[in-house]
């Protein structure tokens, strides 16, 4: 076997210098009554090109958005993913270290996450970040229970129905065992109903929770409801896509306290929805109550520079069941892929992207529109995703333009019945006006 | 090398690029036509300007300071640091794989559906459980997930239990997601062994305890030996028993977590099933249940039907989602293909080679170090550096010591119930070469302790850094990046 390199020869020298006559003797303390008698009914083992040969059968039944023209997002987004982010990252220095428990050997894994908690302090408009937590969704859950434990105990949530529907069933779950109570907070034209969040913001509220751009892509007025927010002594937590940051206002300066987001779109794979990239980012005073890992700069012996895991009484290795959260291993490989994309696009180029995803999907919508029966479903501003509303079932549209290699968009039938007649559609800055016009040709044939 | 001391930042030079994006191929491109000047950003963040040779460069040399599976035997325990196969790597790479979107029709995704269903089935097989979830994305995710099924479950009887036993030497995740699922957590002590201590169960064994959290192999590297009667006394009383499966790596093939009463355990991919750390994550914490905890996995569940593969919404009892989308797919991937790559009697010969480095190990430092539980050992063994600490030389001066002689160090400091802990875990990748080589550092530090103390206590001289300040890090949290001035 390739990966196991003791031979015959070697495991004998060794059971003979234990002390053991074979791996039996090693086994002594298992119950003989809980032993498997049998080998593990798995398949057989594959010989390499086989294994390859078998994988890439599986591929062929996928949709590679390289071979698709994807209008797809609802919180995961087909954005180009530069060429030196997959060599770097699959440096083994990198990918096969771990937590970086010994940071004397680990500088260059302390650095680049440095280097990403500064990324997502500026993008966010935050003061710090941390190291990442596991996808948008999970960072909003632990978003949700820092607030809990930073308003002293107030036990209710109150979250925008522009806020991702998977978002708030993870963050659901998150909430069943400190007992918080979710309040779901309507809707007006695309946007967080301001007069409804008014009502619900009362001293019980621990933190109010928009989406920014939404789930439907639209831009909240996130100052009125950060100010709602906190005239009821609540914390506001915005749930935001990075890659809009370089053109959007941060919501740190639109009144956020802690500011949570899905990096995906940040140079790192489809990949079918995961690994993804949890951003966390707060205010200094907020920091002790933070989930998740801290990097810090610090000094060596010598008086020089260097990088240390910090503040780690917050942690569970250290508070075990008083700890913030329970988070262990996050996504660090992510977040490397994430600071190198942001240093690859640098100060200016983040916003380009923004421009271009910006006007593309205002032209795909015009196009879209213009198609009798089809228009925009919300009336509100929005950034690179819309809401269609179509004339045809959308599940069968989105049926039919697959066999054109079109995937159209999401149905929002699963998410909201009232939006049955919807579909959700995302335009990035790699989709070229050539494929947003065979798009509208395409879907303009489908609902006839 | 060590002199590189840059960041990102600064190597910054206004109006240098590092992107190639396509020019505006549409009409109306002004954002500000677009949307109104309260939603565009004022003034652009602080980030670098450099060209991709600088980019290039500054993560080639960044990553240079680092040591990881592929450049140095890295004996963390607990942490399973096997090598990372290279074909895992390009698996995951495939472009039916990397560029799926999640919410792809399931007509266009049935490839990857199929390879959850088949890899759920096996670990389910691996660890003799009924059902399996690859949703949780890391072990404490995997830990909150039957944590909350377990609470579920008692729910779903008209049973609010309020407690979770967690013995003193679990990992800290284990008393966190614990608290997080809305338990109190009630600590066992060990008892002289290592194991569970049977008095101190009993004592505190109710009708309130809702679960008993262990890990088999325990986080000392032996095998819980009563653990049959373990699983009876829960089960006596109602309680649920949760297995931490971070050492699974010790019994595949062996013996399964069903087998020996568990009605809930989670996987690290990451640990047994060769995903690689990443420095940190991402991981992937599926968790296996018997039949009687299966209507509570998360949603979606991915099952087989006659029309092919599907993600099953309808789940009324299920305790609801854990991230966003299906999984952390990408690892599930790489399990997979090392799993079949495997085959049963690959993993068969996983567990009994990791078994015999950690014995092996153990018994060339026996005489060198303290053993406060000796073995036999499954996949680990946890030394004492209390003989060394009388000299002054402490667990963490060993660990930077080792570091020097090009070796990573073993976990230190855990579990909590050894003094001067120093834990173990070769794995089944290294060859009795690389143990020896290990085992002589070890032994020169043991000689050093007595004659050169000095030596250890200057470690590391090697690395790009010597040891760092800790305190001033935590009194004046330096966490980001500011501009000179700024």
């Amino acid at each position: 076997m390739r990966y196991l390199p003791n031979t015959p020869a070697q495991q004998k020298e060794m059971l003979r210098s234990i002390g053991a006559s074979s791996l039996e003797d090693l086994l002594s303390p298992i119950p003989p009554k809980a032993r498997l008698r049998r080998p593990l009914n798995l398949a057989a083992a594959l010989a390499e090109g086989d294994l390859v040969r078998h994988m890439r059968a599986l591929t062929a039944l996928n949709a590679d958005s390289d071979q698709y023209t994807c209008f797809l997002g609802g919180g995961a987004y087909d954005h180009y993913i530069p060429s030196p982010i997959n060599h770097l990252i699959s440096r083994g220095e990198f990918f096969t270290a771990y937590t970086p428990y010994q940071p004397e050997a680990s500088q260059g894994t302390l650095r680049t996450i440095y280097e990403y908690q500064t990324m997502v302090a500026e993008l966010t408009g935050m003061d710090v970040a941390n190291a990442s937590l596991y996808d948008g969704a999970s960072s909003l859950a632990e978003a949700a229970l820092m607030a809990h434990s930073a308003t002293e105990g107030r036990e209710q949530i109150a979250i925008s129905r522009g806020v991702n529907p998977l978002y708030r069933q993870v963050v659901a779950t998150y909430v069943e065992g400190p007992n918080l109570r979710v309040k779901e907070v309507p809707l007006g034209d695309g946007t967080t109903d301001l007069a409804a969040l008014k009502k619900t913001v009362s001293g019980k509220t621990a933190a109010v929770i928009v989406q920014y751009p939404n789930f439907f892509g639209c831009l909240e007025d996130v100052q009125a409801a950060a100010d709602i927010c906190h005239e009821g002594g609540a914390l506001m937590i915005v749930a935001t896509d990075p890659v809009s940051l370089g053109l959007l206002t941060p919501p740190g300066a639109l009144g956020a306290d802690i500011v949570v987001g899905e990096g995906q779109g940040l140079g790192v794979p489809l990949s079918y929805g995961g690994p993804n990239l949890g951003v966390f980012a707060t205010r200094t005073d907020l920091v002790r109550r933070m989930p998740g890992r801290l990097v810090g700069a610090t000094v060596d012996r010598d008086g020089k520079r260097g990088f240390v895991l910090t503040l780690q009484t917050r942690e569970q290795h250290i508070r075990r069941e008083k700890a913030t959260s329970n988070i262990c291993t996050n996504v660090a490989l992510c977040a490397l892929m994430a600071t190198i994309h942001v240093a690859l696009l640098g100060k200016h180029g983040l916003r380009k992207v923004g421009e271009l995803a910006l006007a593309k999907a205002h032209y795909a919508a015009e196009a879209l529109t213009k198609i009798p029966g089809v228009r925009l479903r919300f009336g509100a501003p929005f950034f690179k995703e819309f809401a269609l509303q179509l004339p045809k079932s959308p599940e069968r549209v989105v049926k039919r333009l697959a066999k054109e290699k079109i995937l159209a968009g999401i149905p929002l039938k699963p998410f909201d019945r009232s939006l049955k007649d919807c579909l959700l559609v995302a335009v990035t800055e790699k989709r070229t006006r050539q494929e947003i016009d065979a798009f509208v040709q395409a879907l303009s044939q489908a609902v006839v | 090398m060590s002199g590189y001391d840059k960041l990102i930042f600064e190597l910054s030079s206004p109006g240098r690029i590092g992107y190639s994006l396509p020019a505006p191929d549409v009409p109306n491109a002004d954002p500000k036509e677009l949307l109104a000047a309260k939603h565009l950003r004022a003034s652009p963040p602080e980030l670098p300007e450099v060209s991709e040779f600088d980019v290039v460069r500054h993560y080639s040399r960044l990553s240079q300071l680092n040591y990881g599976v592929d450049t140095h035997f890295y004996p963390l325990g607990s942490c399973t640091m096997k090598y990372n196969p290279k074909l895992n790597e390009d698996m995951a790479r495939l472009g039916g794989f990397a560029r799926l979107h999640p919410l792809t029709p399931e007509t266009h995704s049935q490839g990857a559906l199929q390879l959850m269903w088949e890899l759920a089935r096996d670990l389910a097989e691996i660890a003799g459980m009924d059902a399996v979830s690859l949703q949780p994305a890391a072990g404490a995710q995997g830990e909150l997930a039957g944590v909350l099924m377990i609470r579920a479950y008692h729910l779903a009887r008209g049973e609010r239990r309020t407690k979770v036993l967690v013995p003193d030497s679990a990992h800290g995740t284990n008393p966190a997601s614990t608290a997080i699922a809305g338990y109190r957590v009630v600590q066992l002590k060990s008892d002289a062994e290592g194991g569970v201590d049977l008095t101190d169960l009993e004592r505190n064994l109710d009708e309130e305890v809702a679960a008993l959290m262990i890990t088999v192999p325990n986080t000392l590297g032996l095998f819980e030996p009563r653990i049959l009667e373990i699983s009876e006394m829960c089960h006596a009383k109602g309680a649920q028993l949760y297995m931490d499966g971070a050492n699974l790596n010790a019994i595949l093939g062996i013996t399964r977590p069903g087998d020996l009463g568990f009605d809930v355990c989670h996987f690290n991919l990451h640990k047994t099933f060769t995903t690689p750390h990443g420095g940190g994550g991402p991981g992937a914490g599926p968790v296996g249940v018997r039949a009687h905890l299966e209507p509570f996995l998360p949603t979606p569940v991915v099952t087989k039907t006659d029309d092919g593969y599907a993600l099953d919404w309808n789940r009324p009892q299920s305790i609801g989602k854990l991230q966003a989308f299906w999984g952390n797919f990408g690892m599930l991937v790489r399990a997979y293909t090392y799993i079949r790559t495997m085959g049963p009697d690959g993993l068969r010969a996983v567990a009994d080679n990791a078994i015999l480095n950690a014995n092996y190990l153990m018994k060339r430092l026996e005489p060198h170090y303290d053993l406060p539980h000796p073995g036999p050992c499954m996949h680990e063994c946890v030394f004492s550096a209390r003989r060394q600490k009388k000299l002054g030389i402490s667990a963490m001066d060993v660990a930077k010591r080792l570091l020097d002689l090009g070796f990573y160090a073993p976990s230190t400091y855990f579990p909590l119930v050894v003094e001067e802990a120093l834990m173990i875990e070769p794995t089944e990748t290294e060859s009795k070469e690389t143990l020896d080589a290990f085992c002589d550092a070890m032994i020169q530090i043991a000689r050093e302790a007595e004659s050169t103390p000095q030596v250890i206590h200057d470690a590391p001289v090697t690395t790009p850094v010597r040891r760092l300040d800790q305190t001033l890090a935590a009194r004046q949290p330096d966490l980001r990046w500011r501009p000179r001035g700024g």
